[in-house]
């Protein structure tokens, strides 16, 4: 084969990777959503409740620890689940249950959900429960626009007054 | 001995499919320019232009969250000396090493290159493989635009799916208005660790073979350095909006070499992907043991000629021959010993044995270093029936490569054919006795140049018949009347060709003056 062919089939071989590089590295483009859709992300990170609420120890009971053992309440470790129940427009889309952390039980919740949902506008109802017996005390319900593409982060900060919407 | 010499290994299906696939850039490159036998090279190429565009985007990079997009879009306006053009060759050459990494990965999948002695070097791809991946994702988050946003927060929800985070590192991403400067921080540091944990894995990767090529032949690494270069003036990288977490964008432009797997984890969901990445390297990491590839036996060492001389040990591709203190009342310093685990089987080790000459006497030849499965004494025995019962002119021997072109469908009455394990396990001493032993020419069929099934036999061969390496073609032997063809499976026709064409040539030569001048001594030997 001359060289002049093979100089060209050369050229047009490296043209074809460096297309194939080109193309790739950005497309086809991708649609990370559905069209039309918002995300809601709920993220929480919350210690539930003690499954036993913490008991004052008698004067005999602290007599029989050590000295340095003699911490004036028994409070055992293990902690409730946390569970968090997400309704939109009165139906329910998500029901979590974030067990505690740690091998006895004893550490924070800490959970995640992706939920992408029709832009427009919503009633978004939340609630959670953190003690042994699930008592989903702490709500908090709105109506919402979530336009396209809208990120809406539904948190839970006690020092925020509870379910934060973000 | 036949039946056990018909188990050797020949290529399998889909290597000669890719060999046709190889064939067609042969005739665009060149067989020694070929950029799919450079595959592995072209990784470390890419590589180290990936690191110095990286090294040179760093010095004008601002490492904190809030000021890292604004430097980079400094640099796209060319504030920061070929800040643009650093950029775009920083993410082309990456997505280059993607691209000639899966290659080099199918290549060796269909030429079984997995199994036995090649085993070390595939479970270390692997590791190589996924560091790959990790350290060109974590790249990606840098920027801190929406691209880096989606793509940091695919990752940490496909971790999420594992019980140890269970959500926890989406948290860090998504839980203020910004992601704190300190964990920014940690992106970077891991965007520089993983590839420096890569550059470790690629170094063990090669550790097994011997000499390791890490560099491309310049032609071809100019050539791919330009074509990159090319690229970055035609298509400069563009950045998206700045991260916003309260907003996901439309569409992003995705780099398909990398973040395919955030695709598929939309697609399948984290658990789904979790499986998938796991099945897939468990595949690849079970094929040594799931398949059997077949191999010849390891070579054997046999003291009474081995001088310690070390060529074995020099020419061996895979490290597999070391040499060790003497053990037997020889004196020489050293004797050469075989890891039979590593060994390939290739019988170069044979071919570079100064014992291997067949003017020896003895009638059952035995050499320094052997192959149980076709050993040097059997070979010469062969080669001297065959020989004898060439009639015509110009008479020709073959000496054929069991990964190459078929030479026993040469064979005629004027053509004899001797098959060895590899093209440079033929000790140039064999040239010349078969010329001495009656033929006007040989031909020595190795496999395409850089072609080699055990890496370097057909340079090996090429340096031996050349006299550029020892043990070489003796200078008296006349060069006209040999001729070494690259010529691979495929490759019939063209090995057909050029024995044509030898043939041709040798008529016109006339015939060798010195017909049937064995030394005396075997001659008597051979016919009583």
């Amino acid at each position: 084969m001359n060289r002049a062919l093979r100089y060209g089939m050369q050229a047009i071989l490296y043209a074809a990777f460096a297309a194939t590089l080109g193309y790739l590295s950005t497309s086809p483009a991708f649609e990370p959503l559905p069209p039309g859709h918002a995300l809601i992300r709920v993220s929480l990170n919350h210690a539930g409740q003690r499954m036993v609420a913490c008991r004052k120890r008698t004067a005999e009971e602290l007599a029989k620890l050590a000295p340095n053992m003699r911490a004036a309440e028994d409070c055992p470790r293990e902690r409730a689940a946390v569970r968090v129940k997400v309704e939109l427009d009165g139906r329910p889309v998500a029901d979590i249950v974030a067990p505690p952390a740690g091998l006895s039980r004893d550490g924070a919740s800490v959970a995640y959900r992706r939920l992408p949902v029709p832009a427009g506008t919503h009633r978004l109802r939340v609630s959670l429960a953190d003690d042994a017996a699930s008592t989903f005390d702490r709500v908090r319900e709105e109506e919402m626009h979530l336009a396209t593409g809208r990120v809406l982060i539904v948190d839970f900060e006690p020092g925020q007054g509870g379910i934060v919407f973000r | 001995m036949d039946a056990a010499r018909a188990a050797l290994p020949r290529p399998g299906r889909a290597a000669l499919v890719l060999e046709r696939v190889e064939a067609f850039f042969d005739r665009a490159f060149g067989q020694r320019l070929n950029p799919w036998r450079h595959l592995g090279a072209l990784g470390f190429h890419f590589f180290w232009i990936c690191c110095a565009s990286g090294i040179w985007i760093y010095v004008g990079f601002d490492t904190s969250a809030t000021g890292a997009r604004e430097s980079l879009a400094a640099m796209d306006a060319n504030d920061w000396p070929l800040g643009a053009f650093a950029r775009a060759l920083h993410r082309y050459s990456a997505d280059a090493l993607v691209a000639v990494t899966a290659l080099h990965l199918l290549r060796e999948l269909a030429r079984r290159h997995y199994a036995a002695f090649r085993r070390f070097a595939w479970l270390t791809g692997i590791f190589a493989l996924v560091v790959m991946f990790a350290a060109g994702i974590g790249g990606y988050w840098l920027p801190w635009d929406q691209l880096a946003q989606w793509s940091l927060t695919a990752t940490t929800e496909w971790f999420d799916a594992l019980p140890v985070f269970d959500g926890a590192l989406t948290r860090n991403v998504i839980s203020g208005d910004q992601v704190s400067d300190r964990f920014f921080s940690l992106l970077i540091f891991l965007h520089i660790g993983l590839p420096l944990t890569m550059l470790g894995a690629m170094w063990v990767h090669v550790q097994r073979v011997s000499p390791a090529r890490t560099s491309p032949p310049a032609a071809l690494a100019w050539g791919s350095a330009a074509t990159l270069a090319a690229l970055c003036l035609a298509k400069p990288l563009a950045l998206m909006p700045a991260a916003d977490l309260s907003r996901i964008p439309a569409a992003i432009p995705l780099d398909w070499f990398y973040l395919f797997p955030h695709v598929l984890m939309a697609a399948i969901g984290p658990d789904g992907l979790w499986v998938a990445t796991a099945a897939f390297l468990a595949v690849l990491a079970a094929l040594p043991w799931a398949t059997r590839v077949p191999r010849a036996p390891a070579a054997r060492v046999n003291l009474d000629n081995c001088n310690g001389c070390a060529r074995c040990f020099a020419d061996c591709p895979y490290d597999a021959v070391v040499m060790v203190a003497r053990t037997d009342a020889r004196p020489h310093p050293r004797q050469a010993q075989v890891d039979p685990l590593l060994c390939a089987g290739c019988g170069v080790c044979t071919g570079a044995c100064p014992s291997s000459t067949p003017f020896r006497r003895d009638e059952q030849l035995a050499t320094g270093i052997d192959m149980p499965s076709l050993p040097i004494g059997e070979l010469r025995s062969r080669l001297e029936a065959r020989a004898e019962g060439l009639a015509g002119h110009p008479r020709i021997v073959v000496f054929g490569c069991r990964w190459g072109a078929d030479s026993a469908r040469l064979e005629d009455a004027s053509t004899a054919a001797v098959e060895f394990l590899c093209a440079a396990m033929v000790p140039p001493s064999f040239v010349e006795y078969a010329l001495r032993a009656g033929a006007d020419g040989v031909l020595v069929a190795g496999c395409r140049e850089g072609d080699c099934e055990f890496r370097v036999g057909e340079a090996l061969t090429a340096a031996r018949l050349e006299a550029r390496r020892a043990p070489a073609l003796r200078p008296t032997v006349p060069r006209e009347r040999v001729r070494l063809v690259p010529a691979g499976r495929s490759d019939l026709a063209v090995l057909r060709e050029q024995l044509a064409d030898f043939r041709t040539e040798l008529t016109r030569l006339g015939p060798r003056a010195a017909r049937h001048a064995l030394p005396p001594k075997r001659q008597e030997k051979r016919h009583g």
